[in-house]
């Protein structure tokens, strides 16, 4: 028991399931298979945001963007869309995947090359990408009548029991498993955050570690703005205002250390569920959604407070800062 | 990006004069670049050099810079408080409140003030108490205390402030100067003195540059921080009655995103985001510059969010830039 209360995931597994037992106690219909189904496709486009944010923030870097890069790849996919209504909707994906990916690569070449604090380049590339999208449609909307039918039912579509939204998040973090503990890349990842100077000594370049990473947020980012935008049939100057908070705080409540080089996959995973759980049973059992903000931010102060004490008492750190007294 | 910070603390052979740093600082840079804006502004509109526009011009920034001034020292020390546009939020919300029971404009004040301090001393607590780091902190208090706005207020909105109240943001203490503008230059004197002239000001520095050296010379390093985290949050307090007294009416998404702006703000104004250096005199420079692109844009008709795209695109110049140049030189 206490090997398990010691694992950060098993932990982040019990509370969701206490959390939905008790929404279950009151209100029987939330655990039905259907519901839970639902639930987990709601909160697909959380997690792979925080998938790629969680390779971002192992690196003790910030991706602030990702929320403006993801407004700015679905309206791209929407004028697409609009302007050649017959291309095929996996080329639409892959250039949107390839423009998120882009602005990514100016994130991470702005961290890699200039040197400046990750947090200043994508706030100011926050208030870019999002201007961007103004300048490109002059503040019009792209409403569901004007998308293709093959545009906006490609996330809707069931295979197997499960909307092709919920396999995408599958797959993405199926891809991201591999990456994390099979390749170079992703132990790339963790050493430049645990200690960027030991990284240098292993032969790890640590300014092409950073940017790579922000490819792959950029990337899951920009496919996250064909998902939004086709499941919600709008786009807009302001959709997803405000998601890059969620998305850190999905990875703060998963575990992810935001001082770098501690976080999994599956923690990245569990925070984005345990979000969505959270905003689903909202209006479940009746409390106004207008609590949710407030909700979250108590989470994630907790989750923060929760981690560094998990984080100190490994004493894993020799020669650390001094704390503050 | 330690690595750079390293190499750019050489020791020179002697110092320079105080003329030649004054022409080589940040300060002067900018002051040459608020003195290009005002020119090009002028140029550019003829309604732009009329002293009420330039007026009204001021009420751009002079709410966001009293907050710039108290984040400027967070930052200095080595801290970021992003939490500061939600703390406006709620300031308001709970003046709002205030206003409802019926109670009038001392009461609404101390109530704005309050509510402010109050939420510093929630981030103060969280970041040097536990020990928590603050971005993250004031991510979930950011939030925490928009989102208790958010519940009180739903898709409401609180109207109908007393008429003495809407001084705070609509009132002139003589001619063109607003309360509000004398109220920024009042704090820019004095946090300029707190930070440049006492010795608080030196432990901020100490702090920001190395925080164990501080603390072993004798700094109470979790003191200071705290302080000023609870300055920061009777600032907010303070720029919501004011915000909230201009617009006369309390929405919760009022002052949405105003953090990424005070931040630009204290950047652009020298402040190092790693902590240790910086200047008041720099952020009110910012702020200035700041608010006149802003009004110079607004009266050639750009849209907000076109200027948005600007003040982005100068935070990263801001940095960047000098960054390269010193590559350059060095090879």
């Amino acid at each position: 028991m206490k090997m398990l209360l010691k694992n950060r995931e098993m932990l982040l597994v019990v509370a969701i399931l206490v959390l939905v037992g008790v929404i279950a106690l009151r209100f029987p219909g939330f655990v039905a298979l259907r519901n839970l189904v639902n639930v987990y496709n709601d909160t697909s486009i959380l997690i792979i945001l925080a998938l790629g944010q969680m390779a971002v923030i192992l690196t003790r870097c910030i991706d602030l963007s990702m929320a403006a890069n993801l407004a700015l790849c679905g309206m791209v996919a929407g004028l697409i869309n609009l302007a050649m209504p017959g291309l095929p909707i996996p080329a639409v994906v892959l250039a949107v995947i390839l423009l998120g990916a882009f602005l990514g690569a100016i994130n991470g070449l702005l961290v890699w090359k200039l040197d400046i604090p990750p947090i200043v380049v994508t706030l100011g590339t926050l208030t870019i990408y999002r201007g961007m999208i103004f300048l490109l449609t002059n503040g019009a909307w792209i409403n569901a009548h004007q998308m293709s039918d093959a545009f906006k039912s490609l996330p809707r579509g069931v295979v197997a029991g499960l909307p092709v939204l919920s396999w995408l998040s599958l797959i993405m973090i199926a891809i991201m498993l591999v990456v994390m503990k099979r390749t170079p890349l992703g132990r790339a990842f963790f050493a430049v955050g645990g200690n960027p100077h030991a990284a240098v000594y292993t032969g790890i370049d640590v300014g092409r570690t950073r940017f790579l990473a922000y490819c792959l947020a950029g990337a899951l980012a920009g496919l996250s703005g064909y998902l939004w935008v086709s499941r919600y049939a709008v786009a807009y100057v302001d959709i997803a205002i405000g998601f890059e908070l969620d998305i850190i705080a999905a990875c703060v409540i998963g575990g992810i250390s935001i001082a770098g080089g501690i976080g999994s996959v599956p923690g990245a995973v569990l925070g984005a569920l345990f979000l969505g759980v959270i905003k689903n049973a909202l209006p479940v059992v009746n409390i106004s959604p207008f609590a949710q903000m407030a909700i979250s931010g108590a989470v994630i102060i907790v989750a923060v407070a929760v981690n560094a004490r998990a984080e100190r008492r490994k004493g894993r750190v020799i020669l650390k800062k001094a704390e503050a007294i | 990006m330690s690595d750079a910070q390293m190499a750019a603390r050489h020791i020179p052979d002697r110092l320079e004069g105080p003329a030649a740093r004054f022409v080589k600082s940040w300060e002067s840079l900018l002051l040459v670049v608020a003195v290009l804006v005002f020119t090009v502004n002028s140029f550019a509109s003829p309604y732009f050099l009329d002293p009420w526009n330039l007026s009204d011009a001021t009420f751009n920034f002079t709410e966001k810079a009293m907050i710039a001034f108290a984040m400027a020292l967070v930052i200095v020390s080595g801290e970021i408080d992003l939490s500061v546009a939600a703390i406006v939020a709620l300031a308001s919300t709970a003046m709002g409140y205030a206003m409802q029971l019926g109670f009038d404009t001392p009461v609404l004040v101390a109530v704005g003030l309050g509510a402010g301090l109050a939420c510093g001393v929630v981030n103060g607590l969280l970041v040097t108490g536990l020990g928590l780091p603050s971005i993250v902190v004031t991510i979930g208090t950011m939030s925490l205390f928009r989102g208790l706005s958010f519940l009180i207020l739903g898709d409401k909105a609180f109207t109908g402030y007393p008429e003495s109240f809407s001084w705070f943001g609509q009132g002139y203490v003589w001619w063109v100067f607003s309360f509000e503008l004398c109220l920024f230059a009042a704090l820019a004197l004095l946090y300029g003195v707190i930070l440049h002239k006492t010795n608080f000001g030196r432990a901020v520095y100490a702090i920001g540059n190395n925080q164990t050296a501080a603390l072993f010379s004798g700094i109470r390093v979790g003191r200071v921080k705290f302080v000023l985290f609870m300055m920061t949050g009777l600032m907010a307090g303070l720029a919501s009655i004011c915000l909230t007294a201009r617009l006369g009416s309390t929405r919760p998404s009022i002052a949405l995103g105003w953090e990424l702006e005070v931040v630009t703000m204290v950047v652009l104004g020298g402040v190092s985001i790693l902590g240790g250096s910086g200047s008041i005199p720099g952020v009110v420079l910012a702020a200035l510059i700041m608010g006149m692109v802003t009004f110079g844009f607004g009266l050639l008709n750009v849209p907000g969010i076109v200027m948005s795209i600007f003040i982005g695109l100068l935070l990263i110049a801001v940095i960047g830039l000098p960054i390269v140049y010193r590559r350059v030189r060095a090879r």
